[in-house]
């Protein structure tokens, strides 16, 4: 149980991390292109590392399936976020 | 365990209200975009957590409605800003 609370805290950890390096892209970066690339990369993986600690916390219950679910629609809507941002910015008026 | 818990918590909304300075101040519209979409995605997170630090099972359910809201958000104001309108 104590290894499994080691694993679950350096998810955690990694995830915040990556929060706080798409943080950082958000205001280092000077185009929206960049910003882009700095935040929907780091935001799916932060998301992912911390919903993954979540899920080896909780153990295998009905919470932890939600949670599954969470990660897989995080996964699939921010590329698709992150296109029709692009493309907004490609056909701007 | 729960304090790291509240330690991330606190870590992601101090995040989060520097996301909110760049959506205020950003220089165009798909700036304000692109940190609103940032900021959606970290209170996914954080209800996420708020489920587990505080054992209430139908948390998770906000959170999946929550990012489901945050998506079409993020779609409705970029294709606004594509085409003029929402047709």
């Amino acid at each position: 149980m104590i290894i499994l609370h080691i694993i679950s805290t350096a998810m955690l950890l990694i995830g915040c991390f990556f929060f706080l390096v798409g943080t950082v892209g958000l205001f280092r970066m000077p185009d929206a292109y960049c910003k882009m690339h700095a935040t929907t990369k780091c935001d799916t993986l932060g998301a992912g590392f911390i919903i993954t600690g979540l899920i080896l916390l909780t153990g295998f219950s009905n919470v932890s399936i939600k949670l599954l679910l969470i990660i897989v629609f995080v996964w699939l809507t921010n590329p698709t976020s992150a296109h029709i941002i692009a493309k907004a910015q490609y056909r701007k008026k | 365990m729960n304090s790291i818990i509240i330690g991330v918590l606190v870590f992601l909304s101090t995040l989060a209200f520097f996301g909110l300075y760049i959506a205020y101040k950003g220089p165009d519209a798909v700036h304000r975009v692109i940190a609103i979409n940032v900021i959606f995605t970290k209170s996914t997170i954080m209800i996420a957590l708020l489920a587990v630090l505080t054992g209430q099972n139908s948390f998770v359910d906000v959170a999946l409605v929550y990012a489901l809201m945050g998506f079409v958000a993020t779609v409705a104001v970029s294709k606004y800003l594509e085409k003029g309108k929402l047709k």
